[in-house]
């Protein structure tokens, strides 16, 4: 038991998970504790004991998983799967029971049409158990596993869903639904919905979990381990990331700015004693029969930084110029006032679309559709953006200002017009410069970043949350 | 170390009697805590049951509860103990002229003159305690070390006092809400709890334990509103406590099916800002194929 644990803490740091020596003898403690048989305490036991972190939780679910799979014959990956499991054997009798018995085999024999049936009948009814040994079921016939194959666990997954066809299965669902009640109401309509979607789901997370419990019984559990790994939601590379990524992207955010704001605002108060508050201090003193036992002082009110956000919103990198757009206006009651302006070619400000609205995903939404930021064709000219800027509001940045400036800086080969950047240092408190890609990119094909980068106070490279994040915190 | 429960089921039917669901994870822990004699460290979204969880432990086990509040800027003498000065100045201004200065000295750091704070006081108990501490990651770094010594050895040093040893190891819950990483010093010593928004079974249950005279189908139209307005991208999501407000206000109005209408009319209580009222509304109304 004792070895058995050692190599699945030795898997959670291989899995980046950070397990102390100390963590490590409180799971050996905590399993003792616990009967072995109960799968789901043993889990929770060492869950509580070697995560420390929520956002852990799912690398050591998988490598769990992965470690402690059962590793039986039902699992073999074989042309003529045979399911063995005793409670599944029952359970598919006692589904037969409803059709003609003597079939033999159990699920094996059924045509595709009647699977499909009953995938739906499970899915209407919410039958837990009949949707494990229909993902098992299905997971066998269509994913075409075979063993040793060097293909990662998403493209058989793929095959087995596309042969569900489970939009389709939804559909039908609906219509059902629809069909049942004679006046259905849109509210009802959409919670029978999230209902269906939700079983589906659990479907589909079930059949992931078959096919890596196959490749785990076909490869090993070190092999896979390493494949399963997911970045968090603040690693996520802005440049880069997928539909589902950002829309994880977008949930992170706020929390984040939450986070932010609550540690800007401690950061501001934190610590600092100023001079001696004399009246204070008498008047707390009569406490004590005139002796001054507890001195009071004045804290100080640290002022705050002004922000000008300049940011590029071209194609390659609009997603991180709404990032940090939508982070520093929810924290924006960190900083004494806080103006945006876009551009491609041309330049606009923003500051307007953010002014008291609520919802700051509506604001940069408008930002991206109604700002005018096109001048000639649409590719990023830092130059002339710079240039037209200067021009109309260089006159605004104060001594209180800090100018962030965000862009890969691909200017197309265009004129720079560095002098612009020059000049708003001269002004400003500071001048800073955010670009998205990593840093091995810089300046190379049209990107001029260093060019830019000799007038500024600091060049940061930032290409996920957690850089982003660092960097406001810097700021103010 | 301590033998408080049977097992794990045990922890849960307990909880069970005193109205808190807890699902196999926090029964777990609870039961884990006990038995290795470790602090727990629960987080989680607001509203989802961390301080009810150490109130529903104390009060399963006849324990009593001591709180400590925490915020920015609290110290030891908030936390831990402080020395009553006026009493010991005036103990010093009535001996003024008799007693040495040696005599006073003893008599005025005695327990006399102590005050005892929450952390000192759990340490102290003669009679079982279960110790909350609440909202730990609203403390400086610096004042988390205070709290090692305590979770870790479960005493404290009291430089006038010497060390005072807890006669008995209490339940130690500590709840988080996130808003900074909270030292690896202290994550080490607790055991971890994450207490996300519950299933929609389990909520359901929730709903009909706590709140009397509603329905089977009320509350399972509740759960099911609510589980999809938490799908929505949202600065803030319903959580289980407006959950169950939600669900009263309901039962008051006398409402046995929600329709949209009404679910619009009430949304202010499930929501606390007006973009994710707005929001909330128009995905509830409209067809949200």
């Amino acid at each position: 038991m004792l070895d058995l644990l050692a190599g699945f803490i030795q898997e959670l740091r291989a899995a980046g998970l950070p397990v102390s020596l100390t963590e490590n003898l409180d799971a050996m403690e905590a399993v003792k504790h616990i009967p072995l048989e109960d799968r789901d305490a043993f889990k929770y036991a060492l869950a509580a004991t070697l995560v420390k972190s929520n956002a852990h939780w799912k690398a050591f679910e998988t490598v769990f998983e992965v470690y402690f799979s059962m590793r039986g014959s039902e699992y073999r990956i074989s042309e003529d799967g045979d399911d063995s499991g005793a409670d599944l054997a029952e359970l598919l009798q006692s589904m037969m029971a409803d059709r003609e018995a003597g079939k033999g085999g159990g699920m094996e024999a059924m045509t595709p049409e009647e699977l499909a049936e009953m995938l739906y009948k499970a899915l209407m009814e919410g039958d837990e158990a009949m949707l494990k040994a229909l993902a098992r079921q299905a997971v066998q016939r269509f994913s075409g596993m075979e063993p040793g194959r060097p293909v990662g666990g998403t493209y058989y997954l793929y095959r087995t869903l596309r042969n569900l066809d489970l939009d389709g299965v939804l559909d039908r669902l609906m219509e059902a639904e629809r069909e049942q009640a004679d006046a259905i109401t849109p509210l009802e309509e959409r919670l029978a919905k999230d209902e269906f979607e939700s079983r589906i789901d659990k479907l589909r997370k079930e059949i992931e979990a078959e096919i890596r419990r196959r490749l785990v019984a076909d490869r090993g559990a070190e092999a896979m381990a390493k494949t399963l790994r997911k970045p968090l939601p603040e690693d996520i590379d802005f440049m880069h990331a997928s539909k589902d990524e950002l829309a994880a992207l977008r949930r992170a955010i706020y929390p984040l700015t939450r986070k932010l704001a609550v540690r800007l605002a401690r950061k501001r108060r934190h610590g600092r004693k100023g001079p001696l508050d004399f009246r204070n201090t008498v008047r707390h003193s009569l406490s004590y029969g005139g002796v001054p036992a507890e001195p009071k002082f004045r804290y100080p009110r640290p002022s705050k930084p002004e922000i000008m956000v300049i940011a590029d919103i071209s194609g390659s990198v609009a997603a991180f110029a709404r990032f940090t757009l939508h982070l520093v206006y929810a924290i924006s009651s960190q900083f004494s006032k806080v103006r945006s302006f876009v551009f491609i070619d041309g330049i606009d400000e923003v500051t307007r679309y953010f002014e008291g609205v609520e919802d700051i995903t509506e604001a940069v939404h408008r930002v991206n559709t109604e700002a005018d930021v096109v001048w000639v064709d649409g590719h990023s000219d830092y130059g002339h953006a710079f240039d037209v800027f200067w021009e109309r509001w260089g006159k605004e940045i104060t001594t209180k200002t800090s100018v962030i400036l965000l862009g890969d800086a691909r200017n197309n080969y265009h004129a720079s017009q560095a002098w612009v950047v020059q000049e708003m240092r001269k002004r400003a408190r500071h001048v800073f410069w955010l670009n998205p890609e990593p840093k091995s990119y810089w300046d190379t094909g049209d990107s001029i970043v260093s060019e830019y980068g000799t007038h500024c106070d600091g060049v940061f490279e930032c290409r996920n949350l957690k850089q982003l994040e660092r960097f406001v915190e810097h700021l103010s | 170390m301590g033998e408080r429960f049977e097992s794990v089921g045990a922890v849960r039917e307990g909880l069970r009697d005193v109205a808190y669901l807890a699902d196999e994870g926090i029964a777990g822990v609870v039961y884990l805590a006990d038995r290795l004699g470790k602090p727990v460290l629960v987080e989680g979204p607001a509203g989802t049951g961390k301080t009810q969880l150490a109130k529903s432990v104390a009060e399963m086990t006849g324990a009593r509860l001591i709180r400590l509040q925490c915020y920015e800027g609290l110290d030891e003498s908030k936390a831990l103990y402080e020395w009553n000065y006026k009493k010991q100045l005036l103990r010093i201004q009535v001996e003024r002229n008799s007693a040495t200065w040696q005599e006073i000295e003893d008599d005025i750091f005695t327990e006399d003159f102590l005050l005892t704070r929450p952390l000192l006081e759990a340490i102290r108990a003669d009679e079982p305690v279960v110790l909350l501490i609440d909202e730990v990651d609203r403390v400086e770094v610096e004042t988390e070390a205070l709290l090692l010594e305590i979770l870790s050895d479960y005493q404290v040093s009291v430089p006038e006092l010497g060390t005072v040893v807890a006669k008995q190891i209490p339940l130690v819950f500590l709840t988080s809400n996130n808003t900074r990483e909270l030292s690896e010093a202290l994550k080490r010593r607790c055991l971890y709890l994450h207490v996300d928004y519950p299933h929609l079974d389990r909520e359901k249950e929730i709903v009909l334990t706590r709140v009397p005279d509603i329905s089977e189908h009320l509350a399972d139209q509740v759960v099911r509103i609510v589980r999809s307005i938490r799908q929505l991208e949202l600065k803030k999501h319903p959580s289980v406590s407006e959950t169950l407000d939600w669900a009263r206000t309901l039962v008051l109005l006398g409402i046995e099916n929600v329709d949209a209408e009404q679910a619009k009319e009430t949304l202010h209580i499930l929501l606390k800002y007006q973009s994710d009222i707005a929001k909330a509304s128009k995905e509830l109304s409209v067809n949200g194929a």
